[in-house]
């Protein structure tokens, strides 16, 4: 692994803090919504450079490209662009919600001082990038693969009658 | 790098969770609350690395999962819009004691 790969990952994985601690920090949603995206992004290329390049695919299509327009479509749909004063909690549910990531944060730091993962295996990456996922899917995995589609369904029925103003 | 990108996915978790505890507006509440997903895809992903393709394929259900959950969540948003006429968590107390 040499220096420039390992400098291109801390960097994408410096900016997806960055900008997932500006997602949470902004007044309003629009500004909210497009540095989640940006994270989204930083977390692609983590993605591919963890040698999962189907999933750094899949991550830019349905969850930059997709959800996320869903939610700025609401946003816009309901006119909810400018950001209210009032939308952060007072000082004392803040102070009690950063003792609680600190917490969180800690244990997990614990948690991994313990056990350290064993290192990866030798490389021998199969030029096959979308076979080597999409075999497990439909073998091993064919039962839940046939059940998320039975789920996206039920999703789309409910969507349309929570949506709709008078069934 | 696994053990970075481990750490990488508890700290978007974590401010994905202080989101969640620090926000009034219920889309940017649910907007943590993919954050948060998107940690442990990150984790997933990591993890496939030393234990194989299983993880992968976890993090396409968590993505199709992800998705029917914004549908299904907007147009609650959306329901709850038409009656109250805001997406502030404050009044939206219908179950408070």
């Amino acid at each position: 692994m040499n220096f420039f790969f390992q400098l291109t990952f801390y960097f994408f994985g410096l900016f997806a803090i960055a900008s997932a601690l500006a997602f949470v920090t902004r007044k309003s949603p629009v500004a909210a919504a497009l540095w989640l995206v940006n994270t989204m992004f930083a977390l692609a290329v983590l993605y591919v450079m963890l040698d999962a390049q189907f999933i750094g695919a899949i991550q830019v299509l349905v969850y930059a490209g997709a959800i996320m327009v869903v939610f700025l479509f609401v946003v816009m749909l309901l006119n909810l662009g400018h950001g209210s004063v009032a939308d952060i909690k007072g000082r004392w549910t803040q102070v009690a919600a950063l003792t609680a990531g600190v917490l969180l944060l800690a244990e997990v730091l614990v948690q991994s001082r313990q056990r350290v993962p064993s290192p990866p295996p030798p490389a021998t990456l199969s030029p096959d990038v979308i076979g080597s996922v999409a075999r497990p899917l439909l073998t091993t995995y064919l039962l839940p693969f046939e059940v998320t589609s039975l789920l996206l369904l039920v999703a789309i029925v409910g969507a349309v009658l929570l949506a709709k103003r008078r069934v | 790098m696994v053990p970075e990108a481990l750490f990488l996915s508890a700290v978007l978790f974590t401010i994905g969770v202080v989101g969640v505890l620090t926000r009034r507006n219920v889309i940017i509440v649910f907007m943590c609350v993919e954050l948060m997903l998107n940690a442990v895809n990150l984790a997933f992903v990591a993890l496939s690395r030393l234990h194989g393709m299983g993880g992968q394929v976890f993090v396409l259900f968590v993505i199709s999962v992800a998705a029917a959950e914004a549908a299904v969540g907007l147009a609650i948003i959306i329901a709850i819009f038409r009656h109250h006429q805001s997406v502030d968590l404050q009044h939206i107390n219908l179950l408070k004691g």
